[in-house]
């Protein structure tokens, strides 16, 4: 039980939990990671690169999020249904996002006015 | 390998086969509360990124507005108390009780701190009468600002609502934590509450850079 030993294929017909056990070493290097594209992000937003400053600051963004979701959260490490949940969820806000946008962006000039 | 387990028949519930069943079932049903939660902060989200594409001068002057150094301080100790609710989760799977109620505190005092600063800033934000409503004073474009600050406090309002919630069910955990009722083989609580913590954490990743930092670069000012 000491070390990280998954029993997510033993879950299915033995009595024990599910639970990866995840190595102090993952957890710090994840919070090390965050703290630096945190930093990151901060830097980057001092710099003019256009459009591309809300380019970068979302895709550092996402992949804070991503550490999270995988390790914090341990989606990693869990079985394909949540996986697919999971991905399911991201997958409807993409959704929302991109055709709220396809429909504003070509309406043409003047699209949003309320005074 | 069951049978051999004292403790179980009280945390496994009957309509489960086994402890590993119930844990699945338990963060899957967490994950599908959280997939909820993604689209309505999603719904946010895309109402923000509308305006700002509506209003993009005005939403430029306005979060020039915002504290970057108290938003990244925030944003440090939001990951830190990720950290210590991961290892409270780490100590949980381990059945270590102490060091369990050491890191589900830490997490609330870092929970606790996030919030002072964030009432430090709308503090502030009121004495400078960003507040949108009759009393709003902005030099610039006063009307389309105001969505940028309407959208600031109903954003950064829900998730420091969601944080309150969430410093609340760690205090519970803390006194079953205190209590032993977690152990190696059941902490599922645990595991459960780290997974809504850790995205409230997601939230405030999205939030910091959107609101603060992608049009401090700009011409505007």
């Amino acid at each position: 039980m000491v070390n990280h030993v998954t029993h997510a294929e033993s879950a299915a017909g033995g009595a024990d939990p599910a639970v990866h056990l995840v190595p102090l070493r993952v957890y710090l290097a994840v919070f090390t990671a965050l703290m630096v594209l945190t930093a990151l992000t901060v830097w980057a937003a001092t710099v003019d690169l256009g459009p591309f400053n809300t380019v970068v600051a979302l895709g550092i963004a996402c992949t804070k999020a991503v550490l999270v979701v995988l390790f914090f959260m341990h989606v990693r490490y869990s079985t394909t249904l949540t996986w697919a949940v999971v991905a399911g969820g991201f997958f409807w806000l993409l959704l929302l996002l991109l055709m709220t946008l396809s429909d504003y962006v070509t309406r043409g000039p003047g699209w949003l006015h309320f005074g | 390998m069951s049978g051999t387990h004292a403790d179980e028949p009280s945390v496994l519930q009957h309509h489960f086969d086994n402890l590993g069943q119930q844990f699945e079932a338990s963060t899957l049903g967490m994950w599908l509360f959280l997939v909820t939660e993604i689209l309505f902060f999603g719904g946010l989200f895309t109402a923000y990124m509308v305006y700002r594409m509506a209003y993009p001068e005005a939403f430029a002057e306005a979060s020039h507005h915002l504290n970057i150094v108290l938003g990244g301080a925030n944003t440090a100790v939001l990951i830190g108390s990720s950290l210590t609710m991961a290892m409270a989760v780490y100590a949980a799977q381990r059945g270590q009780r102490e060091r369990q109620v050491v890191f589900l505190v830490l997490t609330m005092v870092l929970g606790m701190v996030f919030l002072g600063v964030k009432s430090v800033e709308y503090s502030h934000k009121f004495a400078e009468g960003l507040i949108p409503g009759p009393n709003f004073r902005f030099e610039g474009d006063a009307i389309h600002s105001q969505l940028f600050f309407s959208l600031y406090f109903v954003m950064t309002g829900l998730h420091a609502l969601h944080m309150i919630i969430g410093i609340g069910i760690m205090a519970v955990l803390t006194m079953m934590a205190w209590k032993g009722r977690y152990t190696a083989r059941y902490h599922t609580p645990v595991e459960v509450s780290g997974l809504y913590w850790h995205f409230v954490d997601i939230v405030w990743i999205f939030l910091f850079p959107l609101l603060y930092l992608i049009d401090r670069h700009g011409a505007v000012r």
